[in-house]
């Protein structure tokens, strides 16, 4: 922006220590918890990987993602002290992908039984009819 | 004050450029702190609005990245085998190293920005530096795991069923002669209109049947590296070898497995591009910190710059269990 | 208080330095900061746009007299990308932008008393985005065009072999990322940019209409923006998302398409009603009915516009459960408009009314948008959408609400702030009788289309069974007669910038701040603060004979004045 330089010290300087005028300041400790805690997390959901427990594999994963990223956006990112408008904005953008998620998941899973691999029916039985044992052809190279 | 009357004629265009000589505007403030610009009122004034401004960018973010989190899920609800068996083609523990560069760039971010606002220099430019190492840390494992993937045709498409070249230019494995099973169970409504084969049906992939990577036919690859590639799929591999692409001739492999690498590189492709972009807001950050432009007055550029940076962070904390700890 | 200081007339020869001539030169305006000539360099370049979609238009309808081949050279295939220039050069250059870009623009800091947008330089590499989306646009018109419609729907845009799809595909991304930050500049100057004693509910509905397109603009953008890129990879390097013989679902890209573009139409629609409300309230002289149902209905039509984008798939193999869902839903979006008519209906009653040319085109937006409105209804009513669906019954109901409604929305706002961006006045009779033009002959052209479609013409089809003739002839001499009333408005306008009477800064009446600074606006656009009152009570406003214009008589402002608050209509 500007030449620094130029700078009145009445500004508050650059005086080494000094308060921001705007903003929050983070103390130290915090930060480097939070860092700490993050790696930790992710050990112990890397850890968890090899532990089967069926089902619940991802229910842990996603939950321990959410609770690093819940960490993320509150310190490193400042909305625990931050406006709460930009936590709303946040928020909204996420619900809207889930919204998206959910409607295509219900949609997919309303048609997914008829869902299936290899050539439609009539031409499946003509050619089981014609070339019986031929390999079904599944992927169409692209051709421009 | 009308504003009939002609006003001061300032140079050039760029009215929010030198706020220094603006006293006919008014207020001290924007004298006395020269990176404020014209049309906010107060230093808080400017960094509240840069802030919420940053916050709708990272809205906007989260819904670009959204689309391809719900192509996943959609992708996944429907082949939930492609991903349990193709995920153990991607290394965890390189993965996970790769989320701990991340976070441990992401401290050193939010640390930057606590030296930008405490008047920290030297703090900050190394802060910066450690960041923009962690992100070529973090696009360096990225390029080694593309890399080893590439290699083995593990990629999108229908190379995925093209097999390999080894390093004398000979084909690693057979074109796939057979047609790979199909999971899905095929429920006709109507058995009559859905006159198709009875298509071979196979159980759930589990983790032990793939570490015992089936045998190709006999003639088809050396003892030597099939004996390797028994072990390939734990995730511990020899970027020095050379193997068979172990999934063309692994006969438990579900149809469409291409369609999880798609997704994929999809995903950390462009994850990866948004790093890059961050490297060069850090290196920007890093050229103006060096030459002194923060203060503890002002320092938005930093504290936006690091939002970016932990959106960066963010995401790769999502995409990382839901490729990588696919059990 | 910037009131006019009217023992000071205004005079040709010390016209007060203005933001056109406070500087000069071509890099004075390429480099500006200014969101005034932003505003305006927008403007010049989406009514361009707006010239070459229409000239792509009357290609379409000239080809469409008769059945078979009518133009001599065009071919079906031909014919196929005059259809998708058209719709993409009209979507994406210049309806979405037209008014936010253009004119919220040039309007919103000044009505908002404020110097410019919070975010000027982000502004100014909008409308350079804005320039490079259109030239990707255009290059791929030399690389082979494309005709796969403007929705790009797979497996045909995956596979046609028109060369212009990847640039073209390139081109609407960068034109979406100037809508985002376009709308992100919008939401932040509305929150932190308004003056002292503006609360959100003395602001002008202008800008609750910019500010709840701005949040659909900054939410649903980048979603189309994804989509586009998985479109370009599919088709570039055939991943097979889209492909049912690669695992993938062209349905999926449907889903992802509609998810952006049904809010985009409400991002087409909302400024304009929210120019609408300003044209009524002021030209009626009456304050304006309802304003905080106005002003929530904007939000509520920008959160609703989200949960309706299925009723474009409901023919597309969408399961039965989400046609429902969303066919119920789509119903309920019709509120908030209806809402909005009814206000704007009772604002007229027992108002001042003054038909000049901005009132009669907010009429003919009442009119107009009510026929596309309810016609709509028609569409989401999911058993009749099955029969109309991808016929011209379609094509009529988005004309009427996007051109009929957004465009003729947005040209009403030109005519209304003509004098204020340009220090004009323009040939009041010659702007009734180019309105009436435009009217007419947009009636003929696409209320015809109604029959068209209900009868089972499709659209996008260029031959036809020879008993739909008759309405193709009609509606295309309809879109000869609009032309020329749109050619009218252009000449009558351009010949305002070199003969026009000189325009005082508020010649209207309007009650909004826009209105208290000079006709055209200073460099700065205020030079203090000014002050706030009620920007739809016009009993404060008296016209002033020096002036030749409307001033604010502080001693008839009822904010002021509180005894002087109960006369005032409401």
């Amino acid at each position: 922006m500007s030449n620094t330089a130029t700078i009145s010290h009445d500004t508050g300087g650059k005086t080494p220590g000094a308060h921001p005028i705007v903003g929050h300041l983070v103390p130290t400790w915090l930060l480097v918890f939070v860092g700490t805690s993050l790696l930790m997390l992710t050990v112990i959901t890397v850890a968890v990987r090899y532990i089967d427990i069926g089902e619940f594999n991802i229910v842990v994963a996603l939950g321990v993602a959410l609770v690093k990223a819940t960490l993320v956006c509150l310190f490193f990112m400042h909305l625990r002290w931050d406006r709460s408008f930009n936590t709303l904005v946040f928020v909204v953008s996420v619900v809207l992908v889930l919204l998206m998620m959910a409607f295509l998941i219900m949609d997919t899973n309303q048609y997914r039984d008829t869902q299936f691999d290899g050539n439609a029916p009539n031409a499946e039985s003509t050619l089981q009819a014609n070339a019986p044992g031929a390999p079904v052809a599944r992927f169409k190279p692209y051709s421009p | 004050m009308t504003t009939l009357q002609s006003q001061p004629n300032h140079a050039g265009d760029a009215h929010g450029a030198d706020g220094a000589h603006d006293g006919a505007h008014g207020s001290a403030e924007h004298a006395k702190y020269p990176f404020l610009q014209h049309h906010f009122d107060t230093p808080h004034h400017q960094f509240d609005s840069a802030k919420l401004g940053m916050w709708l960018f990272l809205a906007t973010e989260v819904l670009f990245f959204g689309g391809l989190f719900v192509a996943y899920a959609v992708l996944r609800n429907r082949f939930p085998e492609v991903f349990s068996y193709s995920s153990h083609y991607l290394d965890t523990i390189m993965g996970g190293i790769n989320t701990c560069v991340l976070i441990l760039s992401s401290l050193t971010m939010a640390l930057a920005v606590r030296f930008a606002q405490t008047n920290r220099r030297i703090g900050l430019i190394i802060c910066l530096i450690l960041t923009f190492m962690g992100a070529i840390g973090f696009m360096v494992i990225k390029y080694f795991e593309y890399s080893h993937k590439i290699h083995d045709n593990l990629v999108w498409g229908t190379t995925f069923y093209v097999p390999p070249h080894d390093a004398a230019g000979e084909l690693e494995a057979k074109e796939l002669s057979v047609a790979p099973t199909t999971s899905i169970t095929l429920n006709p409504v109507n058995p009559a209109v859905f006159a198709v084969p009875t298509l071979a049906q196979t159980p759930a992939v589990d983790a032990s049947a793939i570490k015992q990577a089936s045998r190709a036919p006999v003639g088809l690859a050396t003892p030597t590296q099939m004996a390797k590639a028994e072990g390939l799929p734990t995730g511990e591999h020899d970027p020095s070898f050379a193997h068979p692409a172990t999934h063309l001739v692994d006969k438990k492999m579900p149809a469409n497995s291409h369609v999880f690498f798609a997704i994929y590189y999809a995903m950390t492709g462009l994850h990866g591009v948004h790093v890059l972009a961050g490297m060069v807001v850090i290196a920007w950050l890093l050229k103006r910190a060096i030459r002194g432009d923060f203060s503890s007055d002002y320092f938005t550029p930093v504290d936006v710059g690091g939002l970016y940076w932990h959106i960066v962070d963010l995401i790769w904390i999502f995409l990382f269990p839901l490729f990588y700890l696919i059990h | 208080m910037t009131t006019i200081n009217i023992s000071q007339p205004l005079d040709t020869a010390a016209r007060p330095d203005n933001y056109i001539t406070h500087t000069r030169g071509f890099m004075s305006w390429a480099f500006t900061l200014d969101h005034k000539r932003i505003g305006v360099m927008y403007l010049v370049s989406v009514l361009v746009s707006f010239f070459v979609g229409g000239v792509f238009a009357l290609l379409v309808r000239t080809e469409l007299l008769t059945p078979g081949q009518t133009i001599p050279g065009v071919t079906a295939d031909v014919y196929n990308h005059f259809f998708t220039l058209h719709g993409a050069i009209m979507v994406f250059l210049v309806i979405i932008p037209s008014i936010p870009a253009a004119l919220g623009n040039f309007i919103m800091p000044i009505m908002l008393g404020a110097k410019d947008v919070a975010f000027p330089r982000l502004n100014l590499f909008s409308y350079y985005l804005w320039i490079f989306g259109a030239l990707f646009t255009v290059s791929s018109l030399l690389l082979g065009g494309f005709d796969t419609g403007w929705t790009f729907y797979t497996p045909y845009s995956t596979t046609t072999s028109a060369g212009g799809v990847i640039p073209a595909l390139t081109g609407v991304f960068i034109l979406g990322f100037s809508s985002i930050f376009t709308g992100l500049n919008f939401i932040v100057t509305v929150h932190k940019l308004r003056p002292p004693g503006m609360t959100w509910f003395r602001m002008p509905l202008f800008l609750w209409a910019i500010y709840a397109t701005a949040i659909i603009q900054v939410l649903a953008t980048p979603v189309l923006g994804i989509t586009l890129l998985l479109l370009i990879v599919e088709r570039a390097f055939n991943i097979g998302i889209f492909d049912p013989s690669m695992g993938g679902d062209p349905v999926l890209y449907q889903h992802f398409f509609w998810f952006y573009s049904h809010p985009a139409v409400y991002i087409m629609i909302l400024p304009a009603m929210g120019i609408i409300s300003e044209l009524i309230s002021v030209h009626a002289h009456r304050h304006i009915f309802g304003y905080k149902f106005i002003a929530l209905s904007s939000i509520a039509i920008a959160i609703f516009s989200f949960l309706v984008w299925g009723h474009h798939m409901f023919i597309s193999g969408q399961s039965p459960l989400l046609n429902t869902l969303f066919s119920l839903i789509s119903f309920s979006v019709a509120i908030p408009s209806a809402v909005k008519v009814f206000n704007w209906m009772s604002t007229l009653y027992k108002g001042n009314i003054v038909l000049n040319t901005p009132m009669l085109y907010a009429l003919a937006f009442l009119v107009l948008f009510t026929i596309g409105g309810l016609t709509g209804i028609h569409l989401a009513t999911l058993n009749t959408d099955v029969h109309l669906h991808d016929t011209y019954f379609v094509v009529a109901h988005f004309h009427y609400v996007m051109m009929g409604s957004a465009l003729i929305g947005m040209i009403g706002g030109l005519h209304h702030w003509w004098p204020k961006i340009t220090g004009r006045m323009y040939n009041e009779n010659l702007g009734r009788i180019g309105c009436i033009i435009v009217f007419i002959g947009f009636n003929v052209t696409f209320f015809t289309q109604f029959f068209l479609g209900s009868q089972g013409m499709p659209r996008r089809y260029y031959d036809y069974q020879p008993e739909y003739q008759i309405y193709h002839v009609i509606s295309t001499i309809g879109s000869y007669i609009m032309a020329s009333g749109f050619l009218l408005t252009a000449y009558y306008l351009l010949a305002s910038l070199f003969g026009g009477r000189l325009a005082p800064a508020n010649p209207w009446g309007g009650r909004s701040l826009e209105w208290q600074c000079a006709s055209p606006p200073p460099f700065d656009n205020f030079a203090t603060q000014p002050r706030v009152g009620d920007c739809y009570d016009f009993a404060a406003i008296r016209w002033d004979e020096k002036e030749q214009g409307y001033v604010v008589d502080p001693a008839l402002d009822s904010t002021l004045n509180p005894n002087l608050a109960a006369k005032n209509s409401h």
